[in-house]
C-alpha cells in the first residue's frame, strides 16, 4: 500500500474522494507519524482523536453521499497562535500556558469546514517572534534536515519552525503559518517546502494572537503550490469580526492555475543584490530568472531604492504594535498570575509579566515602548510609518514596469541552532528580503529551488500586487515545475 | 550607546516588566546596539510623506445596530469569559486590594 505521509493535500483528498483510501487510514498513518517524530520538537501537544474524528465525519459524509470539502480527509498542523476551542493555545510562551480558548478562531474553523482535522498544535517563536524557532518556552524546533556530513541539530527558521519542520518532515501533510515579516516565507526556504503569505486582509486575524497587527497575516505552508493554492482557499474569505478584514470575493486559485508566463514581465530588484550575500543564494537567482524565461516571462531590472530602510522601519513598527498588543498579558483575565504575597495590583503585573515573558519578547516590548514613549514617538515611530509608506510606494512604481518581483528569500541557508542566537541584530537580517512585502501587505511566496553545496535547501520568493496571489501562485509553479525540487531529509528523528 | 540602565529601568517601569539588576544590564547594550541600528531611518528624507498606517486603503465598518447581531461576540457570554481567568469570584475577575 502507498505510504500515505508521502501525498500532500490533493492526492489525500482526490485519493478519500476516490475511496483508494478512507479518511480514517490517513489520519492513522499521519498520528503515527507525528507520535514518533517527537524528537523534532514540532508540536507542543497532539490532538490524534481531533483528526480521527475530522475523518470519520468525512468518511460518514462519502458514504452518505454528500459533497466533500477541499480539505475533506486532510488532517493538518495548526500553528500555536490559532484559537482552538477546548485546546490548549499558548503562542509558545510561558505567560499563556494552560490557556484553553472557548471559541475557534476564523481561519481554523474555515478549515475545519472545509473537512480538515487537527493532528496538534504547532511549536513556533515565543509570540511568532523570532527567526530560528528558538524563543519558544517549549523549547527549540529541529529541522529535519542536516548538513551533509554533519549532526548538528539546524534552524526550521522562524517563527513558523514547528509548521515547517512537520511539513518537511511528512509528519503533517501541511499546516497553517502567520508571517508578519516573514515569518512563513522563511522557514518555508529553510526546509526545503511552500508557503504563501497573502495580500494583508484576505484571511482573517480573528482568534490569531496579535503581535504586529498591521502586518500579521495567515497563510498556508505545503509541499506544492497546488497544495498551497487549495489550502489558501480555504483559509481566506471576509469576516465581520476583524475589522481590516478585506471584503472581496476569493478566487479559485487552484482552478486558476496556470505555470504558462507569456506576456508576464518579470522584475529583478537590483537592491537584493546585497553584500554578503551566499554564492548559493545568487546561483539560485539566477536559476530562478532563466525558469521564468523559460516559462515565457520577460525579465527586466527594476529598482526599489528603500529597500535598505526597510527592516529598521520594521524593527520600530513591529515592536510599536507588540508593546501595545502585548499589554493584554496582566495577569487578570486569563494566562499566568504570579502575586507574591501582599503584592499590589502594579506589582502583580509586573511580576506575571517578568514570569511569563521570555527574553525576545521582553525586549521588543521594551524597544516598542521606547519609541513610542513621549519625546521619541516622532523620531522613530511617526518616522518609520513615512518610511514605510516610501517602502510601498517603490512597489507601486515598481509594478507600473513589471507583473511580479523574483528575489531570493532568504539570504543564507538555514544555520546551526544556537548560531546566531546571541546577537538579535544578526538574527533580524534573516528577514531582510521578506519584511520589504510585508511592510506593503502584498503577496508573497516562497517556493524550493535547489539545495546548497550542505545539501540545505535554498528558496525563491515572489512577490505581486496587491489581491494577485493569482499571479504569484502561477509563478510559483512555473519555478516548481523546472525545478525539480524533490528532495526529502533522511529520517535520522524516528 | 542610546540607552542606559537607568533608562531601561524607566522603559521597563512603563512596561510593568519587573527587571533583575543582571537582567537591566544585559538588555542595556543589547537594546542600545538596536536602537542605534535603527537610527539609520534618519537619514531617508520623508519630507512631504504622510506615515502608513493601514497598507490596504479600508474604512472601517459599522455593525448592525442590534444586541448579540454576532452571536459568537454578542454579550451574555460571562462564563466564557472568566473560564481562564486566574482568579475568577462572584461572576468578576478578582484583583489584589486597590483601595485602602
Amino acid at each position: 500500500m502507498t505510504d500515505l505521509t508521502q501525498l500532500g493535500i490533493k492526492p489525500l483528498r482526490d485519493g478519500v474522494a476516490a475511496g483508494e483510501f478512507t479518511a480514517r487510514e490517513v489520519a492513522e498513518a499521519f498520528n503515527a507519524a507525528v507520535a514518533d517524530a517527537s524528537a523534532l520538537n514540532a508540536f507542543i501537544v497532539t490532538t490524534p482523536d481531533h483528526a480521527l474524528d475530522a475523518a470519520s465525519k468525512v468518511d460518514a459524509d462519502r458514504a452518505a453521499g454528500k459533497a466533500l470539502g477541499p480539505m475533506a480527509g486532510v488532517p493538518i498542523g495548526m500553528k500555536d497562535l490559532f484559537c482552538t476551542q477546548g485546546v490548549q493555545t499558548t503562542a509558545a510562551s510561558h505567560i499563556l500556558e494552560g490557556f484553553v480558548p472557548r471559541y475557534e478562531s476564523t481561519v481554523s474553523q474555515k478549515l475545519w469546514d472545509a473537512g480538515a482535522g487537527m493532528l496538534g498544535k504547532l511549536n513556533l517563536d515565543q509570540f511568532a517572534m523570532g527567526s530560528s524557532n528558538e524563543t519558544s518556552h517549549f523549547g527549540n524546533v529541529s529541522s529535519p534536515w542536516r548538513r551533509t556530513g554533519t549532526n548538528a541539530p539546524m534552524s526550521p527558521g522562524g517563527s513558523s519552525g514547528g509548521s515547517s519542520a512537520a511539513v518537511a518532515a511528512r509528519i503533517a501533510p501541511a499546516a497553517t503559518g502567520t508571517d508578519t515579516g516573514g515569518s512563513i516565507r522563511q522557514p518555508a526556504a529553510f526546509t526545503g517546502i511552500c508557503g504563501i503569505k497573502p495580500t494583508y486582509g484576505r484571511c482573517s486575524r480573528w482568534g490569531v494572537v496579535a503581535f504586529a497587527s498591521s502586518l500579521d497575516q495567515a497563510g498556508p505552508m505545503a509541499r506544492s503550490v497546488e497544495d498551497c493554492a487549495i489550502m489558501l482557499g480555504a483559509m481566506a474569505g471576509f469576516d465581520p469580526k476583524d475589522a481590516t478584514s478585506l471584503k472581496m470575493d476569493v478566487p479559485d486559485w487552484a482552478a486558476g492555475l496556470d505555470g504558462n508566463l507569456a506576456g508576464k514581465t518579470i522584475g529583478i530588484p537590483r537592491e537584493y543584490r546585497m553584500e554578503g550575500t551566499d554564492a548559493a543564494i545568487l546561483d539560485s537567482w539566477e536559476r530562478g530568472k532563466q525558469w521564468l524565461r523559460d516559462a515565457g516571462a520577460t525579465i527586466v531590472d527594476i529598482s526599489l531604492p528603500h529597500t535598505k530602510y526597510a527592516l529598521p522601519a520594521y524593527y520600530i513598527i513591529a515592536p510599536a504594535e507588540a508593546s501595545s498588543n502585548l499589554a493584554r498579558y496582566d495577569g487578570v483575565r486569563y494566562g499566568l498570575r504570579d502575586l507574591p504575597d501582599g503584592a499590589g495590583l502594579q506589582d502583580m503585573y509586573a511580576e506575571t509579566r517578568e514570569a511569563g515573558f521570555g527574553d525576545e519578547v521582553k525586549r521588543r516590548i521594551l524597544i516598542g515602548t521606547y519609541v513610542l514613549s513621549a519625546g521619541f514617538y516622532d523620531a522613530y515611530y511617526t518616522q518609520a510609518q513615512k518610511v514605510r509608506a516610501l517602502v510601498a510606494r517603490d512597489f507601486e512604481q515598481a509594478f507600473a514596469q513589471c507583473d511580479l518581483i523574483l528575489a531570493p528569500t532568504t539570504p543564507t541557508a538555514s544555520f546551526p541552532l544556537g548560531e546566531n542566537s546571541e546577537d538579535p541584530l544578526a538574527m533580524y537580517l534573516n528577514d531582510v528580503f521578506a519584511v520589504p512585502a510585508s511592510l506593503a501587505g502584498l503577496p508573497a511566496m516562497s517556493v524550493p529551488a535547489m539545495q546548497n553545496e550542505g545539501g540545505l535547501p535554498l528558496g525563491l520568493q515572489l512577490v505581486g500586487r496587491p489581491f494577485d496571489e493569482q499571479g504569484v501562485l502561477n509563478a510559483g509553479l512555473a519555478i516548481e515545475q523546472r525545478a525539480g525540487f524533490s528532495a526529502q531529509p533522511d529520517k535520522w528523528w524516528c | 550607546m542610546s540607552v542606559d540602565k537607568a533608562t531601561v529601568t524607566k522603559i521597563a517601569s512603563l512596561a510593568r516588566i519587573r527587571m533583575s539588576d543582571g537582567e537591566l544590564e544585559r538588555m542595556a547594550p543589547e537594546l542600545s546596539q538596536i536602537l542605534d541600528w535603527v537610527e539609520q531611518l534618519g537619514e531617508v528624507d520623508t519630507a512631504g510623506v504622510e506615515p502608513m498606517t493601514a497598507v490596504i486603503p479600508n474604512s472601517l465598518r459599522l455593525r448592525a445596530d442590534v444586541v448579540d447581531a454576532d452571536p459568537l461576540t454578542g454579550g451574555g457570554r460571562r462564563e466564557d469569559i472568566l473560564a481562564n481567568a486566574p482568579a475568577a469570584e462572584h461572576g468578576f475577575f478578582g484583583v489584589p486590594k486597590v483601595i485602602e
